[in-house]
């Protein structure tokens, strides 16, 4: 039996600072998604939400919110929380239920409005929260970022010139994407110009969050087939695997990683082994892709997924990039929707996205971005606590 | 220089000694290493022991990767005015087999830092209060 699903429509609240509440820019991403299916709210028999806690509060539960903004009919609601990885969860629940048998066509919506500046955890003293004990020590988010594009440099010689490139690459992509936030084509030299945040990291290094909103409308191949939807692009593969004790890179919010120490035990990289368990499943290989989204929250760490998805050998993403291979009209184009550079994080809004634009893309509706003969497509991503996921669609 | 008392900005996470050592447990089972402490339950898959003993770790290592902060991090972060960057550093240790996260201490910056060199553990203030000068444990180039 087939492990997929069709996709059927996708739709995107425009990224930006837009400060509205989260459940508006769902539901514009909702209702774009359903018009682009064809296919009416109340066939919709389950709902999927992908919530965010960090500032829509967790009363906010997010498949209900989205159900009800919507007009309740009665659909089945689940809401998957899991940090960046929350939307491909949220697709993973609604493939279940579509697998299962137990509904024919659903709704994923995630939608995120964000705060401004670093992301802070409460105060007090609070040794047990991680997140607690790294900001008092004067370690943020882009202290990890900056520990892996600085181990690149020490490790494969990459280059700050290397760094500024994908932010190059990914601007020009992203200024033909109307739904991104940041369309302007910026320069290595723009770059170098921003100040310096965590060394080798500038600004323009790092992705900003931002408010957003993104929905798909998936179902079973037998409901594509029956209205005429046959040939929509298909998920192939969701993985949404944790590490392998003994995770070997320091990850936020961690003040140390796993020890490798025990009899038996090896340390292994979590990012890595994310695409493993999603090639395997859609029985295809890294040579198979035609395109990738990754989340690149740093310029350097999309150096590192190209490497993770196996799209070049273990510290040569950066000759791939200086090839133009990762560009768009490159052998395998890497962030052409314009990327977290171009897009800033919308958390449960971000891991759909990433969906929306392969969507785009192999239905070769992508226009002034369209990768030419497009015809599978994979996402990485990955966020706090063990979370993320890696999702293959196909043609 | 402040005649107040040094305290330990987080309790019991290392000893206080000259030459000091970080605070973590062991697994009595399979050896594995935790920092912070655990003395729950084993993180290892193939152990489920819940005897742990408290060990000192390794005081030195070698730097996995190092970078600073340029911007002032937020509560509860106590920054000093002016801000002044620091570098950080995070180092291997051999025998556990694991990387530990620390400032690097005042003075080096991160033009005096490379992938592999050896760092020592030491202790410096984090920020004062009225009453003591809360220390942690920082990472400083092991003199050649």
């Amino acid at each position: 039996m087939s492990k997929e699903i069709a996709i059927l429509g996708v739709g995107m609240h425009p990224w930006g600072k837009w400060g509205h509440n989260f459940v508006q820019y769902g539901v514009a991403a909702a209702r774009e998604a359903l018009e682009d299916a064809g296919v009416p709210w109340q066939d919709i028999t389950y709902v999927s939400g992908g919530a965010t806690i960090r500032n829509g509060y967790p009363g906010y539960v997010a498949g209900a919110t989205f159900a009800q903004a919507l007009g309740w009919q009665g659909a089945e609601v689940n809401t998957s929380y899991a940090a960046c990885a929350s939307g491909s969860q949220a697709l993973a629940a609604a493939r279940n239920k579509i697998l299962a048998g137990e509904c024919e066509v659903a709704l994923v919506v995630g939608a995120d409005t964000t705060p401004k500046g670093f992301l802070a955890p409460a105060g007090g003293y609070r040794p047990d929260d991680p997140d607690w004990v790294r900001f008092y020590l004067g370690i943020t988010n882009p202290t990890y970022f900056a520990l892996y594009a600085r181990r690149r440099m020490d490790l494969y010689g990459d280059t700050l010139a290397d760094f500024a490139a994908v932010k190059v690459k990914n601007s020009l992509a992203g200024s033909k994407n109307p739904r991104a936030r940041y369309r302007k084509c910026f320069t290595a030299e723009d770059v170098a110009a921003s100040a310096m945040v965590a060394d080798p990291l500038r600004l323009m290094d790092i992705c900003a969050t931002s408010d957003g909103g993104a929905a798909m409308i998936v179902s079973s191949l037998e409901y594509a087939r029956k209205i005429g939807k046959a040939d929509a692009p298909r998920v192939a593969a969701i993985s949404l695997v944790t590490p392998t004790f003994a995770s070997s890179v320091v990850e936020m919010p961690d003040i140390a990683t796993d020890s490798a120490a025990a009899e038996g035990v090896q340390a292994q990289a979590y990012r890595a082994s994310l695409p493993v368990k999603a090639y395997e499943e859609a029985g295809i290989g890294p040579s198979d892709v035609d395109l990738a989204e990754v989340y690149d929250l740093s310029t350097a760490l999309e150096l590192d997924w190209i490497e993770d998805l196996q799209l070049a050998p273990r510290g040569e993403a950066a000759a791939l990039l200086r090839a133009g291979d990762t560009a768009l009209g490159g052998k395998i184009p890497v962030n052409v929707s314009g990327g977290l550079a171009c897009f800033g994080e919308a958390v449960p809004a971000q891991a759909l996205a990433q969906v929306c634009e392969l969507t785009w893309q192999l239905r070769g509706q992508a226009g002034d971005r369209q990768v030419q003969g497009a015809r599978v497509g994979i996402t990485a991503n990955q966020g706090l606590f063990g979370h993320g996921s890696s999702v293959v669609v196909k043609k | 220089m402040s005649q107040k008392p040094q305290v330990p900005a987080i309790e019991g996470w290392h000893t206080m000694a000259a030459k000091p050592h970080l605070i973590g447990t062991q697994c009595a089972s399979c050896g594995t290493y935790f920092f912070p402490k655990q003395n729950d339950y084993c993180r290892n898959p193939q152990c489920d022991s819940t005897d742990f003993r408290e060990v000192e770790l390794s005081r030195t290592g070698q730097i996995w990767s190092y970078t600073n902060a340029c911007y002032k991090p937020p509560a509860p972060f106590v920054a000093n005015e002016p801000f002044e960057p620091y570098a950080i550093a995070a180092v291997q240790l051999e025998k556990e087999q694991m990387v530990v996260l620390g400032q690097v201490v005042e003075g080096v910056s991160v033009e005096d830092l490379k992938v592999g060199m050896s760092m020592e553990l030491v202790l410096e203030a984090l920020h004062e209060t009225d009453d003591d000068i809360k220390v942690t444990w920082k990472w400083q180039p092991v003199a050649q």
